[in-house]
């Protein structure tokens, strides 16, 4: 068949789109797969818009005193080559001078958050996540005495504290129990690592996993700082459901209230 | 020795730019820290992959100063000086492909097959594909596969399964395309290629002492843009030329060498 120059520029080019369709789809679900990864713990001053912002040079990997934080390899579960830290092998020690986030060229990890009112960078307002206790298999939650994560902890009696309750089942005992609370934990796996179960029964989460959200039905009217949250809802709201046209008398009035 | 002098000169760059990132992990070192993506030299001046930075740009990313300054530095360079020369002088998947392509020719693969099942052309469309998917994924969409990432980021802070790559693109070179990776398919190098074209520092070709040997031709990875060879004198204009030098090295003649191309006055022949 003798295809004309039009012919042959349609099929040239209709089979590059072809490739690079294929090509990109499969490029897509690699990279899709990779940057799947909700529960890294990032290093503290971390964006909201991170995966995107992160260069991945390793420049707060270097700078970490601690060996904590490395850069995500092939085959682990964290978006490759961003900075994240497993708290388990290792903790973050919380420097208080914040070298990782001070070397960071991208902004990804962003000092400004981190400052106090002296504008001086204060470790205590990381956010890299938040402790969650396995009540079932904390065994001071079983009666047994171990204080080993809030003793570690490096906001003691602030982030942890301990919980005193009588031991009914023996009587004569106390549970003093491990108490996490979510505005003062840093995330930075001291407790975690401390642990003394097999597996960690106090594990640090990223906060957007383990928190939930009242959102603005429900208000701490007891206390007048929690109506902030109201200032930016909108009054603009508008009932979906329509409007019944029937007068209240006729609605009761109607025979269908009586069950005869 | 003269033979492969820019060969030990180019390894020699490869070499050192990734031992002085091992040595800013393992023993801080303050020349160079970072990677490839983005870095600082002296602990003071930010340098950055201006690919890496579009990508971000497009994923919706607000980049801060440094990595912004550092992506115009390396972007300038290569547009003002070094025009491609990133691939043959930096890049260590370049010593991964010159490998493969030198073990093809010992083995005869390229006697064997000559079709190409691939065109040049398409870095082009993977640097297309890579920002349409960093819009789609709201992230740099080729650093999460880019096996250029993947070598160097491996030798300084950790390979993990990235061994892997590494051999899947040996093999892709050794017996699927010849320079597959690097002259076909790395939008990297396609991003080079097109931001390096008007670059000053070039390969100057002389007719008058050519003896038509087709050394270069033979040797070259990017052959396309020895298309002046035998025809005119000429500087290699095209940007895909990687200033490696090997035809520079190969020539008999003395008909190639390197040389600054002049704007000013009108460009000599």
């Amino acid at each position: 068949m003798q295809l004309s120059e039009r012919r042959k520029f349609l099929l040239k080019s209709a089979r590059a789109a072809a490739a690079a369709a294929v090509g990109g789809l499969v490029w897509g679900v690699i990279a899709n797969e990779s940057k799947a990864s909700p529960l890294a713990l990032r290093p503290p001053g971390a964006i909201d818009n991170f995966l995107a912002t992160c260069i991945r040079c390793g420049m707060c990997v270097n700078d970490c005193p601690y060996d904590t934080l490395s850069l995500a390899k092939i085959g682990e579960d964290v978006a490759y080559g961003t900075p994240f830290f497993a708290a388990r092998d290792i903790p973050c020690y919380m420097c208080e001078d914040i070298p990782c986030t001070a070397a960071c060229p991208s902004g990804a990890l962003d000092m400004s958050t981190m400052l106090n009112e002296k504008s001086e960078p204060d470790i205590n307002k990381a956010q890299m996540g938040v402790a969650v206790v396995d009540h079932n298999n904390c065994i001071a939650y079983w009666g047994i005495q171990c204080d080993a994560c809030y003793r570690v902890c490096p906001a003691i009696d602030v982030a942890i504290t301990q919980e005193y309750r009588r031991n009914e089942r023996t009587g004569k005992h106390a549970f003093l129990t491990p108490m996490v609370h979510a505005d003062a934990c840093t995330g930075c796996g001291m407790c975690e690592h401390a642990c003394i179960t097999s597996k960690a029964s106090i594990i640090v989460l990223p906060r957007e996993v383990a928190l939930g959200k009242a959102g603005t039905n429900y208000i701490k009217g007891w206390e007048s700082s929690d109506e902030q949250r109201l200032l930016d809802v909108s009054t603009k709201v508008t009932t979906k459901t329509k409007r019944s046209s029937e007068k209240v008398r006729d609605y009761l009035n109607s025979e269908e209230l009586f069950d005869e | 020795m003269n033979k492969i002098r820019f060969l030990l000169a180019r390894r020699f760059t490869q070499f050192l730019i990734i031992a002085l990132f091992i040595g800013a992990n393992s023993y801080g070192w303050k020349i160079l820290e970072g990677d490839l993506s983005a870095s600082a030299l002296f602990g003071v001046i930010p340098l950055a992959d201006p690919f890496a930075y579009i990508q971000m740009f497009f994923a919706g990313a607000t980049v801060a100063f440094d990595v912004t300054l550092g992506a115009v530095i390396i972007f300038l360079f290569y547009a003002l000086i070094g025009g491609r020369a990133f691939c043959s002088w930096v890049c260590p998947v370049n010593m991964i492909s010159d490998t493969a392509a030198w073990l093809r020719k010992k083995l005869g693969v390229d006697a064997f097959e000559k079709r190409r099942y691939l065109g040049r052309n398409a870095r082009y469309w993977m640097i297309g594909i890579a920002l349409l998917l960093s819009i789609i994924m709201g992230v740099a969409a080729f650093e999460m596969v880019s096996p250029v990432s993947i070598v160097h980021r491996g030798v300084i802070f950790g390979f993990g399964l990235g061994w892997g790559v590494v051999a899947l693109l040996f093999v892709f070179d050794l017996f699927l395309v010849r320079h597959g990776w690097c002259s076909h398919l790395c939008p990297l190098g396609g991003f080079y290629s097109i931001i390096g074209s008007q670059s000053i520092f070039r390969v100057k070709y002389d007719v008058e002492k050519c003896s038509s040997c087709m050394n270069c031709i033979n040797i070259c990875p990017e052959k396309q843009v020895l298309n002046m060879i035998t025809k005119e004198s000429a500087f290699v204009k095209g940007g895909e030329c990687t200033l490696c030098a090997r035809c520079v090295e190969v020539c008999n003649d003395s008909a190639l060498e390197f040389s600054i191309r002049n704007y000013i006055k009108k460009e000599s022949k």
